[in-house]
């Protein structure tokens, strides 16, 4: 007992107060990613790019791409489910830590491909974007719920919205964790 | 820089201190204080939290842990309608689905009353469900089957009331009735054990015994591509009437699988509408017949779900034609 009072108290004597101004990010090794000037978007690690990616094989139906509101409607409805789910109490935290930015682009791009709006997907893979998320089958149905909104917002008759559903509702194995 | 003297002079100092003021431990980390303090930042909270809040009826099985109590999260309609025998299903077919508005990990509860008004009778059930994650369900149920002028005409009393009480359990054993593969219904065993509160009255009727135990088999999937829910079940039983009018015959009729069918079309995320079929044995033959019914179901609230119906239960005991109205409310957390 003594030993260990007198052995700290000399350790206590001994330490030193860091220098003014350490740059805390450098001694811990943390890198600080720059968001790309052009895209706004922060750069991810390289992986081979592929619709395959996508997860689903996309439909093959101009009349979905329309329900939608086409290109320019499903980007919309991308970026309203990504602007939801942020604001969503439920699964806020889980969005608070990623580039929105990137989602909303990667996210559109893959609704695009699967409605067969004619737009490649050139993210990353279901599994790949959401490892070690700790997504839960609640936050998938928030998820869900938000995706929903965006597409009644946006006039999607309910049909299609179920047709994208659809394609998603299988993923569910390779993004819910836990 | 401390400097060697400096240090053994705190060597000194430390061995001269008693050991009284010293606290009985020494204190274990300086920054003990931020660790207790209230995380601020969601994500932080978040990361912070175990991997696993656990629950004996997760999706890996058996785990211990404090399970969510009333929480909710699941897709509106999905833990389906009460039937009237108490369990989740489409109003008088079974589901493999489970009650309760749970995730998985957390407990949910359904309530129901139900109210079938024919030419002839009249039909009150009651009951409630407890969900275990998205695995267990056990449910109670009592049904009141008031059998008014008839009654009188059978001899056994004018608006005599046959009592029944139904205790279930349902697992799920596969799949999921919404995600994952297209191909792979939510799939659930289960069993509804009855009794016939009338035991000496179903007797004379002809059935062997005033209780029994019905096994089940059932399929569920919301087949999303087409906005249709698609439930299939099988049941084994001896049911005579649900069981109202006892199980069995006295002459050694006994259990025989039924069908059970149900396709629902989605109108929205709150409204579905649909048609159902359940197949029926006539052990003592009073003519008992198949059930049918066309229904429409609304999610008012996450919590309250109303469905209406019109049925067509055929011959019950030897009187015919009865079509009549299906009302039920169901409450779930
Ligand atoms: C089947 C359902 C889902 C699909 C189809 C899906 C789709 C996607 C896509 C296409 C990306 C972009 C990948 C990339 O940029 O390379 C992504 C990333 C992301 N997803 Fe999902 N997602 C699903 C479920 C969820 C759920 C339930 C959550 C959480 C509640 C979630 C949270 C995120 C987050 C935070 C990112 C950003 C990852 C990063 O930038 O590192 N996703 N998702």
């Amino acid at each position: 007992m003594l030993l260990t009072a007198t052995a700290s108290a000399v350790l206590m004597l001994l330490q030193q107060a860091p220098a003014e101004g350490t740059d805390w990010d450098a001694e811990f090794g943390v890198e600080v990613k720059e968001r790309d000037p052009v895209t706004g978007e922060i750069p991810v690690e390289p992986y081979a790019q592929s619709n395959a990616n996508a997860g689903a094989t996309p439909y093959d139906s101009a009349g979905l791409a329309r329900d939608f509101g086409g290109r320019e409607g499903i980007a919309r409805i991308a970026a309203r489910t990504v602007d939801l789910s942020e604001a969503d109490p439920r699964i806020a935290a889980i969005f608070a830590a990623h580039d929105m930015v990137r989602l909303k682009r990667t996210l559109g791009e893959q609704f695009c491909y699967l409605l067969g709006a004619g737009c490649d997907y050139s993210g990353r893979d279901m599994r790949t974007a959401h490892a070690e998320m700790g997504v839960t089958k609640a936050d998938m149905n928030a998820l869900v719920e938000n995706l929903q909104t965006a597409m009644r917002e946006a006039g999607v008759p309910f049909a299609a919205q179920n047709r994208l559903l659809a394609k998603l509702a299988p993923m569910s194995g390779q993004v819910v964790e836990r | 820089m401390t400097s060697i003297p400096s240090c053994l002079l705190a060597l000194a100092q430390a061995a001269a201190v008693p050991v009284a003021p010293l606290p009985a431990e020494p204190p274990q980390i300086a920054y003990a204080p931020v660790l207790d303090a209230e995380v601020e930042t969601a994500p932080t909270q978040r990361a912070l939290q175990p991997v696993r809040t656990a629950t004996a009826f997760d999706e890996d099985g058996v785990q211990t842990g404090k399970p969510r109590l009333f929480k909710g999260g699941k897709l509106l309609l999905t833990n389906g309608i009460s039937t009237v025998e108490g369990s989740s299903g489409g109003g008088i077919a079974r589901w493999a689905t489970i009650a309760g508005r749970q995730m998985p990990g957390g407990v949910g509860l359904s309530a129901h009353a139900t109210a079938v008004e024919l030419p002839d009778y009249g039909w009150r059930s009651y009951g409630v469900a407890v969900g275990f994650g998205d695995r267990l369900e056990l449910s109670v149920s009592r049904a009141d089957f008031d059998t008014r002028d008839v009654g009188a005409a059978l001899g056994i009393g004018q608006g005599y009331t046959f009592n029944m009480d139904t205790f279930g359990a349902k697992l799920r054993v596969a799949g999921d009735v919404v995600y994952g593969a297209s191909w792979l219904p939510q799939i659930a065993v289960g069993l509804e054990h009855k009794r016939s509160r009338d035991g000496a009255l179903v007797r004379a009727l002809g059935a062997a015994d005033n209780e029994s135990t019905d096994f089940t088999l059932s399929a569920t999937k919301l087949v999303l591509a087409r906005s249709v829910l698609v439930n299939a079940t099988l049941r084994y039983t001896e049911a005579n009437e649900l069981g109202l009018l006892g199980f069995g015959t006295a002459a050694g009729a006994g259990y025989d699988l039924q069908f059970e069918g149900s396709l629902g079309y989605q109108l929205s995320r709150r409204a579905v509408v649909g048609a159902e079929y359940r197949s029926k044995p006539d052990n003592l033959g009073l003519g008992d017949d198949d059930w049918m019914d066309i229904f429409a179901a609304y999610a008012l609230t996450d919590h309250l779900t109303l469905t209406a119906a019109y049925v067509d239960l055929g011959s019950i005991a030897t009187f015919s034609d009865q079509r009549g109205g299906f009302l039920s409310a169901q409450v779930a957390f």
